[in-house]
C-alpha cells in the first residue's frame, strides 16, 4: 500500500480538475495524520449460524408469507438438495430424516447483537449488526493492533470456528463492497486489495449490492446479471430503470457515496430521557424536570449498584441546540436530593431560549456504590460524618479546585511542609514545633536589627516602616537548606526566633546564616509570620 | 438579719430565672467560669453567628483573632465529630499552627473563594448542608442582611457560624455597622508573663465582648488556646483584676 505522502504527490501531480476527491481513493487511502485514523480498509465479517454437524441434516423452517419454507439448511441438509426457499413440504419429501426445527430470528438478532457488543469491547469502537447475519467492523486505525488486516482476520475465523460458528470474512475498502464479497464472494476470508474494489465486485452477481426485489427483478429483464454489467453503463437511463436506490447502493459499493456505519452502543452508560409536551422555560419548571430525571436515575443506578461520579444533563431547544451542563461528586452517589442540590446550581448556566423540550441525564462517570457496613455504631462509636456531600456542594459553588485540605510534605522548611490535598482523604500530623498561625508567602526583611552574635534573638528590629522593641524571645530553631533540591541550598541555614514585642505581639523571625560561616548565608533577618 | 437572707435566698434564685431569657438553645462552653458566667447562656450559642474583630489592624491581633475563633471550632469539632470548614479568601493561613491550636489537618476542610459573595454564599450553602460542625469564615465585606441571613441559617441547623470580620479599610469601624451576630468580639493580643528565663510564655490575649444577645459586654484578658482548643485565665490575676470594663453579672450575689 503506498504511503499518505506518495498518494498526496500522485494526487497533486494531477490537474486540479482531475484531482479526485477523497471518496473515490476509498477510505484506505484516506490522508490523515491521526494514528487512529490511520489509513486502512472497512471491512466486514459475516456470521452465517449454520453448524457443521456429525448428524442428521438440519434445515430451520419458517412461515414466510402464507406457506412454509426453508430458511436456512446445514452443509448436509444442502448436499441433499435442501436448500433456502424451498417449501417445507417439499423438503420433507425429498429427505425423509432431515431435522426440522423453527427458526427463531429473535434469538438470532440477540445473540448477533451480542457478538456486535463483544466486537466493539475487543477488536474496533466502531462495529454494527448487519442485518441479518453479518457484523461490521470498521478496522480502520485498528488493525495494527490485532497484528494487521490478515492476522486479524485469521484469528477471527478461529474465533467463530471455536464459538461453533461458520465465518465468511471480507476485507475492502466499503462496507458495501465488504458486504458483497463476504455473502458472494469466493473462500472464507477475501482481502479486496485497496483501490481494486470495482474489480473485485465485477464478477459478483447484482444480487450481491442489496437491491430491492423490484430492482432485482427490473435488471433481469434487462439483461444484467454481474455487477460488470452494469459499471459501463451510462448513469442516468440506469438509474430510469433500476431506480435511483440502486444507483446509491452501486455508488455505496464502490465508494461514490459515504456509508457511515453506526456503531453499536455500548449501554454501560446510565441515560434517562424526559420529553415534555409543552417547551419549558422558567427555572421552577427545569428544576422539576431535573429532580424527575435523577429520580430515574437513581433507579438505573441502583438496579446496576452504581454511583455517579459525574452526571450530564443535556436540554434540547426548540431552535434544535443543545444546552449542556456538567458536574461532577467527589464520591460515587445516587442520593437524590443532594444531586438535584448540585444541579440546581447549574439551572443559571441553562439558556432557554424559546423553551426546552427534551431532556437527558447521562452518567459518563459511574463507579461501584453497594451497603456499607456501621461497623461499631451500634456498639456506641461515633460515626464520622462523611464530607464528601459538604465538598461537593462547595466545589459546585466555587469549583472543584477551590476545596482542599492541606496534608503535610517531610520539609523542614516552614513553607514546603504544606500541600494542598484532596480533601476527601484525612492527612497526618505535623511535627510539635510552634509555627505561626499567619505564615507570609514571602519573608519580608527587617532593617535595623540589633542581635547579639551567634544565636540570641534581636532585641530591636524595624519591619514595614516601625519600629518593634523585644522584651523576650525564644531560639533558635535551626532550619538547613535542602542541599538536594538545588544547589544554592546546600550550606545554607535558617536560625528561627519566635520573639514577642513589648505590646504583645509575638513574631517569627529568622536570620540567614548561622553566624560562624559565610558560605550558610548573608545575616540579613526576616520576618516569616505570626503567632497569635 | 441573717435568717430574713435565707428566706429571700430562693426567691431570688427564682427571679433571676424569670429575668434570664429561657436558653432552650444548644451552648458551647469555654469551659472557664470567668468567661462562662458572663455570657448570657452560659456559653456561647451553638446555633448562632459569633463575630470577632481584631482590635486593630495589626497582624498580631488578626492572628489572635484567628486562633480565638480556632479554639472555639476545634472544641466544637471535637464533641460533634464533624469537619470543620474554613473559608477564606487569603491563603496566609499555616495549617500546622491550626493544629497546634486543636484543629488537626483531618478536621479541616479549606474553601478558598474569589470573594467575599462567593464566600457568605459558600458558608450558607454548608450550613445548610449541615456536614460541618462548625464554620469559620475570614470577610470583610459582610452586610447587615447577610449578616441576618446567616443568623438564620445558622440557627436553622444547630451550627456555629464564627465570622472573622476584617475592616475593609484603615478607618472602618467594624463595630458601627449594624449586624444579626449573636455576639460580637474584639480580640487583640496582650503581652504574656515574664518567665523567670529567658523566652516567651504562653500566649495571652486581651478578649472584649462588645456585644451579645441576653447579657452585657465585657472584658478580659485570657491565656491563649491550648492543643484541645481551651482558654485559661491567667493564674496571678485575681477575678476583679481580670476586669478591665463593664460590669460583672449578679455581681450582688
Amino acid at each position: 500500500m503506498p504511503s499518505r505522502g506518495v498518494v498526496e504527490a500522485q494526487i497533486a501531480a494531477l490537474p486540479t480538475h482531475a484531482q479526485p476527491p477523497m471518496r473515490e481513493l476509498g477510505r484506505r487511502s484516506e490522508a490523515a495524520s491521526h494514528p487512529y485514523k490511520a489509513a486502512t480498509p472497512a471491512p466486514r465479517i459475516s456470521v452465517p449460524a449454520a453448524k457443521p454437524l456429525e448428524h442428521a441434516p438440519l434445515a430451520l423452517i419458517d412461515k414466510v408469507g402464507r406457506r412454509e419454507e426453508v430458511v436456512a439448511a446445514c452443509d448436509g441438509a444442502r448436499a441433499l438438495g435442501v436448500h433456502p426457499g424451498m417449501a417445507a413440504t417439499h423438503a420433507r419429501a425429498l429427505v425423509s430424516d432431515l431435522d426440522f426445527r423453527p427458526a427463531e430470528p429473535e434469538a438470532d438478532a440477540a445473540l448477533l447483537d451480542r457478538l456486535a457488543l463483544l466486537a466493539v469491547r475487543r477488536w474496533s469502537p466502531i462495529a454494527a449488526v448487519s442485518p441479518t447475519d453479518g457484523l461490521w467492523i470498521d478496522l480502520a486505525g485498528c488493525e495494527h493492533l490485532h497484528g494487521g488486516e490478515e492476522r486479524f482476520c485469521r484469528r477471527l475465523l478461529a474465533f467463530c470456528r471455536r464459538a461453533g460458528f461458520t465465518a465468511r470474512i471480507a476485507v475492502a475498502d466499503t462496507p458495501g463492497a465488504a458486504h458483497a464479497l463476504a455473502r458472494f464472494g469466493r473462500g472464507d476470508l477475501i482481502r479486496a486489495e485497496p483501490g481494486a474494489t470495482a474489480s473485485a465486485l465485477a464478477p459478483l452477481p447484482i444480487v450481491a449490492l442489496r437491491l430491492a426485489p423490484n430492482a432485482l427483478s427490473a435488471a433481469r429483464r434487462f439483461g444484467f446479471e454481474t455487477v460488470a454489467d452494469l459499471l459501463p453503463v451510462a448513469r442516468g437511463p440506469l438509474a430510469r430503470r433500476l431506480g435511483l436506490p440502486a444507483i446509491t447502493r452501486l455508488d455505496q459499493a464502490l465508494g461514490a457515496v459515504a456509508e457511515p456505519i453506526t456503531p453499536r452502543e455500548d449501554a454501560e452508560v446510565p441515560l434517562v430521557e424526559r420529553r415534555l409536551l409543552e417547551p419549558i422555560g422558567t427555572a421552577e419548571a427545569i428544576e422539576q424536570v431535573m429532580g424527575d430525571l435523577l429520580r430515574d436515575l437513581a433507579g438505573v443506578l441502583q438496579e446496576r449498584g452504581l454511583g455517579a461520579r459525574a452526571l450530564r444533563l443535556t436540554g434540547l431547544r426548540v431552535d434544535g441546540t443543545e444546552q449542556v451542563v456538567a458536574l461532577g461528586t467527589s464520591r460515587p452517589t445516587r442520593e437524590v436530593p443532594h444531586l438535584v442540590r448540585l444541579l440546581k446550581l447549574k439551572i443559571e448556566r441553562i439558556d432557554p431560549g424559546m423553551g426546552l423540550e427534551q431532556f437527558w441525564l447521562v452518567a459518563p462517570h459511574t463507579e461501584p456504590l453497594d451497603a456499607v457496613d456501621l461497623g461499631a455504631v451500634l456498639a456506641g462509636e461515633t460515626l464520622v460524618r462523611d464530607p464528601a456531600r459538604l465538598v461537593d456542594v462547595i466545589a459546585g459553588r466555587i469549583g472543584p479546585r477551590a476545596v482542599f485540605r492541606v496534608a503535610p510534605v517531610e520539609s523542614h522548611v516552614p513553607e514546603r511542609a504544606v500541600a494542598r490535598s484532596d480533601p476527601n482523604e484525612t492527612p497526618g500530623p505535623w511535627p510539635k514545633w510552634p509555627r505561626p498561625i499567619r505564615l507570609f508567602a514571602r519573608p519580608e526583611p527587617l532593617a535595623r536589627v540589633m542581635a547579639l552574635m551567634p544565636d540570641q534573638p534581636p532585641r530591636r528590629f524595624e519591619w514595614r516602616g516601625k519600629t518593634y522593641k523585644i522584651v523576650a524571645g525564644d531560639g533558635p530553631e535551626r532550619v538547613h537548606g535542602e542541599w538536594w533540591r538545588r544547589e544554592a541550598e546546600v550550606w545554607a541555614v535558617r536560625d528561627y526566633y519566635r520573639v514577642e514585642d513589648e505590646a504583645g505581639g509575638r513574631y517569627w523571625v529568622f536570620r540567614r546564616g548561622d553566624g560562624f560561616e559565610d558560605d550558610t548565608g548573608d545575616l540579613s533577618w526576616w520576618m516569616h509570620g505570626v503567632f497569635g | 438579719m441573717s435568717a430574713a437572707l435565707d428566706s429571700f435566698a430562693p426567691s431570688i434564685a427564682h427571679l433571676r430565672t424569670i429575668a434570664t431569657p429561657a436558653a432552650d438553645y444548644r451552648v458551647m462552653p469555654f469551659g472557664i467560669d470567668a468567661l462562662d458566667s458572663r455570657l448570657g447562656a452560659g456559653g456561647l450559642r451553638a446555633g448562632a453567628l459569633h463575630e470577632a474583630t481584631s482590635r486593630s489592624a495589626a497582624l498580631v491581633d488578626d492572628a489572635a483573632t484567628t486562633l480565638f475563633l480556632a479554639g472555639i471550632a476545634a472544641r466544637e469539632a471535637a464533641g460533634a465529630g464533624g469537619p470543620v470548614l474554613w473559608a477564606s479568601c487569603r491563603a496566609d493561613l499555616y495549617a500546622p499552627a491550626l493544629e497546634q491550636a486543636g484543629l488537626p489537618s483531618a478536621n479541616v476542610i479549606y474553601a478558598q473563594p474569589r470573594d467575599d459573595a462567593a464566600l457568605l454564599a459558600v458558608v450558607e450553602d454548608a450550613v445548610r448542608d449541615g456536614t460541618p460542625a462548625a464554620i469559620v469564615a475570614e470577610a470583610s465585606k459582610v452586610s447587615m442582611v447577610a449578616t441576618r441571613r446567616l443568623q438564620l441559617v445558622a440557627a436553622d441547623a444547630d451550627v456555629p457560624v464564627l465570622l472573622l470580620r476584617r475592616a475593609r479599610g484603615l478607618n472602618q469601624d467594624v463595630f458601627a455597622e449594624p449586624s444579626a451576630a449573636w455576639t460580637r468580639w474584639r480580640i487583640g493580643a496582650a503581652p504574656s508573663e515574664r518567665l523567670g528565663v529567658a523566652g516567651v510564655g504562653r500566649a495571652r490575649w486581651a478578649v472584649e465582648c462588645v456585644r451579645q444577645r441576653g447579657g452585657e459586654g465585657f472584658s478580659l484578658i485570657v491565656e491563649g488556646s491550648d492543643e484541645t482548643g481551651r482558654l485559661a485565665v491567667p493564674a496571678e490575676l485575681g477575678r476583679g483584676a481580670a476586669e478591665t470594663a463593664g460590669t460583672v453579672r449578679f455581681a450582688a450575689a
